[in-house]
């Protein structure tokens, strides 16, 4: 009987391992800043050289921070979206990594602006600070500077539906986020 | 001659993981140097799978080691360097993660395995030498 019951026991722990890994997402990687406050920084606007934008800017209503690149497809991908987003009316600050300023300008040119402003990080310094392994991502920061969540990969409808809307209800006070009429109700 | 040759070019294609990386500028010092190549094969590429950032090509990686070479020379440990990724990138990036309840399981895993094969052989070694001999039955 036990010669049975022990394979079979072995066989379904293994089994129950794989079947779990089947739906893990591996490049999934949870960041250890969120629940933290936003790494101070200080950048150089990516259009206009005299300004800067910096944490504090982050500061004091609900925001959201994306890392983007034009050398970044999913971006452009992902980039309709912000625009729409914005448009609704959140306020949306970029971190442009590892970009070349002419070619960021085209970009916001061509494609629209979804951004209140743009810090311009060609190293990627700042980029190492929020934990950042690409583009895009998106930060989701409360309006004490506190990050909510991360999202690694193009923001799409659904994935704002899923994980950014219910946060929002969850953080914003009764007279903020007056957007999520126009994109929370779905 | 061919088979030698082809042989040879066999090798070079298996060595190009080695050749890698490190194109970038090292120290003068080549007791940092060692410990800069030694930590960057303990740190995990974030972007990759399972590739140290020794070894990968993402932007991410080539990012990481230039703050690695740059905390080495403003004179970090080996402590300080890990503790500076893993507030950032999390213990996802250290390939040797610290014992805490978190990953128990993944360190003391290998040695509950071991205790389990070790029992499973010696129950098999039992029941074996309680076996009478048949002595019509010659191996």
């Amino acid at each position: 009987m036990l010669r049975y019951v022990v394979p079979l026991a072995i066989f379904a722990v293994i089994g129950l391992f794989f079947l779990r890994g089947l739906w893990l997402n591996p490049s999934y990687v949870p960041s250890p800043l969120v629940g933290k406050p936003v790494p101070t920084f200080s950048l150089p606007d990516v259009e206009d050289t005299s300004a800067t934008v910096s944490s504090a800017d982050l500061l004091g209503r609900v925001a959201l921070v994306n890392v983007w690149g034009t050398w970044c497809v999913e971006c452009r991908h992902e980039h309709g979206f912000l625009v729409e987003l914005a448009r609704a009316g959140v306020p949306i600050f970029g971190l442009n990594v590892r970009d070349d300023r002419v070619a960021a300008g085209k970009w916001l040119a061509r494609l629209g602006d979804p951004y209140v402003s743009s810090g311009f990080d060609p190293e990627g310094k700042v980029a190492i600070d929020w934990g950042v392994t690409g583009a895009p991502e998106t930060f989701l920061i409360g309006s004490d500077g506190t990050i909510l969540h991360k999202h690694i990969s193009p923001l799409t409808p659904f994935v704002w539906q899923r994980d950014f809307v219910p946060l929002l209800r969850e953080h914003c006070g009764p007279s903020d986020c007056a957007f999520l009429a126009a994109v929370g109700a779905r | 001659m061919t088979r030698l040759a082809s042989l040879l070019a066999l090798c070079l294609l298996f060595a190009s993981p080695v050749l890698a990386f490190d194109t970038e500028a090292e120290f003068d010092d080549p007791v940092l140097n060692e410990r800069y190549r030694s930590l960057i094969r303990e740190i995990r590429c974030p972007k990759c799978l399972n590739e140290s950032i020794a070894e990968s090509h993402a932007p991410v990686a080539a990012d990481l080691r230039r703050e690695v070479r740059r905390l080495i020379g403003e004179g970090a440990s080996d402590d300080e360097v890990k503790t500076f990724l893993s507030s950032r990138y999390g213990e996802f990036v250290l390939y040797r993660p610290p014992v805490s309840p978190a990953t128990w399981a993944l360190w003391g895993g290998p040695f509950v395995f071991l205790g389990v094969g070790g029992f499973v052989f010696w129950r098999i070694l039992k029941t074996r030498r309680d076996q009478p001999i048949d002595e019509d039955f010659p191996a």
